[in-house]
């Protein structure tokens, strides 16, 4: 019987590295903290966060860290599980004593942590989607990406455009899908939209044609949206070509942005339009455009240090990251409160999803012009000619 | 029989002091939070070894109980002004009629038949939960309101600590009594082997049912447990994942074993957290970590670890 | 009838590759009596190993060989390193140990490869096809074909090869199997060896459709589990036909009744099934032994 001490070994071990890692902590080092979806159904999000944080926070480190102060990364994995998700909470509060926290991939995940942040008065920059996630606004918790109401008025506002207003829905029913979905029933009216087909898919399916052939034979639908995020939008669409839907217009969200969808969905993807942030599109951007630096810099840092495409979802995490650096310069101090109070003072701040500017009634500091339109043109992402 | 009501005392006194003692080691309030976590899934735990240890049934769907316990108090105070403990009440009893209505169709089946049964009921209650978000709140789950016992609201890291230790008191206990009870005795029966059971007089539909319930109503408590510990509820919690992790829980520990179920917990809901600092060799880690102990304590950690100790102790 | 038709397809489709994995399950099962919760993570590697060999050059045939050679050598040591040492143990140690190698192999996959969802060219190009007003992609025929040949395969060896008949002899009874000279060791090396092909090829083929990343695993084993039982654990004619149906049951569901709980609806007829059938569709009846 060598087993039991060969666990008991590895057990040891691991509590071993586990004090190691709390007294390795120096003094004078800002301790940040954060919890990542980095596996699980959402890690296509959570890995691009988790990889821009460390980037970024080991290139603020170089550069002499934060009023000479080193920052220190606390990054816990919690698969997608908000239980997990809320232990982590706990541990970067109580034990790793973080000053701020930004992270948070999923809206379940993001709203498991809120109460213990919220408790302990220290800030959390969210990276989930959600609109509840800052409404009602909560002292401590803010967040970076576009809300998903505002990516159906988004889309809503180009449709009228082009006068349709009779559309198919079909939504994943994973968080963000069925999230997404539940806004877009709530705004199409303001739009004057008609939604005559309902339909949905589960968050591992391999075939919608089922679910696409009941739109496809509904009359009169004039263009369909498909909220969702993973794989299942690429599937949607190439069943979509597939099915010889293309006569009509497809919208994408803002959680396919990433280059990987035009990979995954090939040819098909033609035509396809989406609300998404401008990093997308950096190298279209004109010259004059306040964002085209940051965007260009982020994307040229991001690919050549990880060789991937980079993705909204990343450029989330850097514009949470950089919101927090630039409050924690401004307030001079590790003072939760005092970060708390910098960043919802942010103002004008130059980030891949949009010029953000928070006030104590606005927690997210993004309107609508912060997306773009785009339009899948010769595998590639270009602004869309509105109206056309 | 009094050896074995000493060693039930002996077993619960030894837990309890565990439980008075662990938060005088504590460094902060992360450790009560980790704590109680073992505790609540060791009482989900030790409810379904009744089933699978005892009864000899396996459950691949009892994440199912534990979600309708924990969406049973965020539902009821929100959309039906219950008030919290009744509604813990209510979502134990909604377990129990549950398992017995599916449990009577369901417990004819043996084996591997059992455990795709009792999975279709868990994907069909999670994919419910998950659905009907105007009750629910969907994917992304809903928020719970705080438990109040006579004025008293119940919040923090440290109090939910003693309320969850004395939950898994008060439910070792009953397991431990059930082991010796006439009931107990025909689970074993039963676990041993069915037709023999039957010959001898026991019936068995009425004990499988029993265990069962017992075991839905074991897990309903601890979802209601964690509901209320984490102020916030998501449908993972009544998902496949989770149903696998129980099991997990109960077979590492040992089955019918009641302590192996709390260190079967303990393992499992620690070992994560002590694996972070592995990064992406976490998943690896755990996997192997599970094989390797499978291989060698194939009996679970307490069952074979305690055959150890005895055998050295006699030679 | 053309949607009728298009559903018909994407249920058979999808159904068969549920019915390869649900073939998998039944091939280890009755060799080792073991549930194997990892299989699914055949498939994936069948397919993750397919699609970073093609990009790193290697031309698509040989890149799908050396996926199924990886899958067979990854098969032969779960066996050898995982469920050999725990011979004898309760099947429900055997199980768990399964689910450990398939949170392992799972670990495995995100380092070695990446957490992203990836693709493989259509093997005869997509431009759908036209059957009576349905549009069919190309590789629909290419997954129901390749199911077809495994089927058969699989049959030919089990009911025409000495080799084959020592298998079904070790699924019959294991102890009498012994007894007239056969190495059961070796027949259920070669039953994880087999599966794991299976589970690789049905990768391979569905990959170009549905995408895959390192974690397909566990939705694909759930269904192929839920298949398997269905047609009868322990009998592979059952396992082909539970998987075709599970797929038909999923694409008709949607279709038809509401595309939310098509799932739902999936395993409410496995359940009532199993209340009519308590074996499986084509399980045998077994008698316990005192």
């Amino acid at each position: 019987m060598k087993s039991p001490s060969t666990l008991k070994f590895v057990l040891a071990a691991s509590a071993l590295g586990f004090s190691f890692a709390g007294a390795a902590q120096a003094q004078e080092t800002i301790k940040i903290g954060s919890v990542l979806s980095a596996t699980g159904p959402a890690s296509f999000l959570g890995e691009p966060e988790d990889k821009t944080l460390r980037l970024y926070v080991d290139k603020i480190n170089e550069a002499g860290g934060i009023n000479g102060k080193k920052i220190e990364l606390v990054v816990y994995d919690d698969g997608g599980d908000a239980n997990k998700a809320r232990t982590f909470a706990t541990r970067l509060v109580e034990d790793d004593e973080v000053v701020a926290m930004v992270g948070g991939t999923t809206t379940g995940t993001t709203m498991a942590m809120i109460p213990v942040f919220q408790d302990a008065e220290v800030p959390f920059i969210s990276l989930a989607g959600a609109i509840e996630v800052v409404d009602p606004v909560r002292e401590y918790v803010f967040k970076t990406p576009h809300t998903d109401k505002m990516a159906c008025e988004k889309i809503f506002e180009d449709l009228k455009k082009r006068n349709l207003t009779k559309i198919g829905m079909i939504s994943g029913t994973d968080g963000f899908g069925a999230s997404m979905r539940a806004q877009c029933i709530k705004v199409a009216p303001n739009y004057g939209m008609e939604i005559a087909i309902d339909e949905s898919y589960g968050p591992r399916d391999s075939d919608m044609t089922a679910q696409l052939t009941k739109i496809k034979n509904t009359p009169g639908v004039q263009a369909v949206v498909n909220p969702g995020f993973g794989q299942g939008p690429a599937i949607v669409t190439r069943n979509y070509a597939q099915l010889g839907m293309t006569g009509t217009p497809l919208y994408q969200s803002h959680g396919v942005a990433s280059k990987s969808f035009i990979e995954l969905a090939g040819p098909a993807a033609e035509g396809v339009r989406l609300p998404a942030a401008a990093l997308l599109v950096g190298d279209k951007l004109p010259e004059n455009d306040p964002q085209k630096k940051v965007v260009t810099d982020y994307k040229q840092t991001y690919e050549s240090a990880t060789k991937q495409p980079v993705s909204t979802f990343g450029g989330h995490a850097y514009d949470g990251l950089f919101i927090l650096v630039e409050a924690m310069k401004r307030a001079n101090s590790t003072d939760p409160q005092k970060i708390r109070d910098e960043i919802e003072k942010t103002k004008g701040f130059v980030g891949t999803g949009g010029i953000v500017t928070m006030s104590p009634t606005d927690h997210l500091g993004l309107d609508l012009s912060a997306f773009r339109m785009l339009e899948i043109k010769n595998g590639d992402w270009n602004l869309a000619q509105s109206g056309s | 029989m009094r050896a074995f009501a000493n060693h039930r005392f002996l077993t619960l006194a030894i837990l309890a002091a565990v439980i008075a003692v662990l938060p005088l080691v504590f460094p902060s309030s992360y450790y009560f939070r980790v704590a109680s976590l073992v505790w609540v899934s060791a009482l989900a735990a030790i409810g379904l070894n009744i089933l699978m240890g005892q009864a000899g049934q396996v459950s691949l769907g009892h994440a199912a109980f534990f979600g309708i316990g924990a969406y049973a108090v965020g539902i009821g105070p929100a959309h039906l002004g219950i008030p919290s403990w009744a509604a813990l009440l209510l979502g134990a009893a909604l377990s129990a009629v549950l398992a017995y209505l599916v449990g009577r169709p369901i417990l004819r089946l043996k084996g591997h038949y059992l455990a795709i049964a009792t999975l279709g009921l868990g994907v069909l209650v999670a994919l419910v939960i998950s659905t009907e978000s105007g009750w629910t709140g969907g994917p992304d789950g809903m928020p719970v309101a705080r438990l109040t016992l006579f004025g008293w609201r119940v919040s923090g890291s440290d109090t939910w600590y003693w309320v969850t230790g004395g939950l898994l008191l008060v439910g070792t206990w009953i397991a431990l009594n059930l082991d010796e009870t006439p009931t107990g005795r025909a689970f074993r029966a039963l676990h041993d082997s069915e037709v023999a059971a039957q010959v001898v007089g026991v019936d068995i539909a009425r004990f499988k049912l029993q265990a069962f319930v017992i075991a839905a109503v074991y897990a309903s408590l601890a979802g209601s447990a964690l509901a209320f510990m984490n102020g916030f509820i998501t449908p993972d919690q009544a998902g496949f994942l989770h149903s696998v992790e129980l099991v997990t829980i109960v077979v590492l520990g040992g089955l019918g074993s009641v302590v192996g179920s709390i260190v079967g917990a303990a393992v499992l809901v620690t070992l994560p957290q002590a694996l972070t600092v592995f990064h992406e060799y976490e998943h690896l880690l755990l996997g192997l970590i599970i094989i390797v102990s499978m291989i060698f304590m194939r009996n679970g950690i307490v069952p074979s670890l305690s055959a150890l100790f005895f055998q050295r102790a006699r030679s | 009838m053309a949607e009728f038709l298009q559903f018909l397809i994407s249920g058979l489709t999808v159904g068969a590759v549920y019915a390869l994995v649900a073939l998998g399950f039944t091939l280890i099962y009755n060799a080792s009596g073991v549930v194997n919760f990892a299989q699914g993570e055949f498939v994936m590697l069948g397919g993750m190993v397919t699609v970073f060999t093609f990009a790193a050059g290697v031309p698509l045939p040989l890149a799908a060989l050396f996926a199924i050679v990886v899958s067979i050598v990854v098969g032969l040591l779960l066996h050898r390193l995982a469920i050999e040492p725990a011979r004898g143990a309760s099947a429900v140690t055997l199980i768990i140990i399964t689910i450990g190698a398939s949170i392992l192999l799972r670990g495995v996959a995100q380092i070695v490869f990446d957490k992203q969802f990836h693709k493989l060219p259509a093997f005869t190009g997509d431009a759908p096809v036209d059957i009576m007003g349905a549009a069919v992609q190309p590789q629909s025929f290419w997954v129901l074909g390749g199911a077809g040949v495994v089927v058969l395969g699989l049959y030919v060896f089990l009911e025409h090869t000495v080799l084959g008949k020592a298998v079904l002899a070790t699924a019959a009874n294991r102890l009498a199997a012994r007894l007239v000279g056969i190495n059961t060791t070796t027949i259920m090396a070669l039953a994880f060896g087999g599966s794991a092909a299976i589970g690789a090829v049905a990768g391979i083929l569905v990959t170009p459709i549905t995408l895959t990343s390192y974690d397909v695993g566990t939705l694909l084993a759930l269904k192929g589990f839920a298949a398997a039982m269905l047609g009868g654990m322990g009998n592979p004619l059952g396992a082909v036909v539970g998987g075709l149906l599970l797929g038909l049951l999923e694409a008709f569901g949607a279709g038809y009744l509401s595309s939310t709980y098509k799932d739902a609806f999936a395993f409410l007829v496995i359940l009532i099934v199993l209340f009519a059938a308590p074996q499986g569709l084509f399980g045998r009846r077994v008698v316990e032994r005192v």
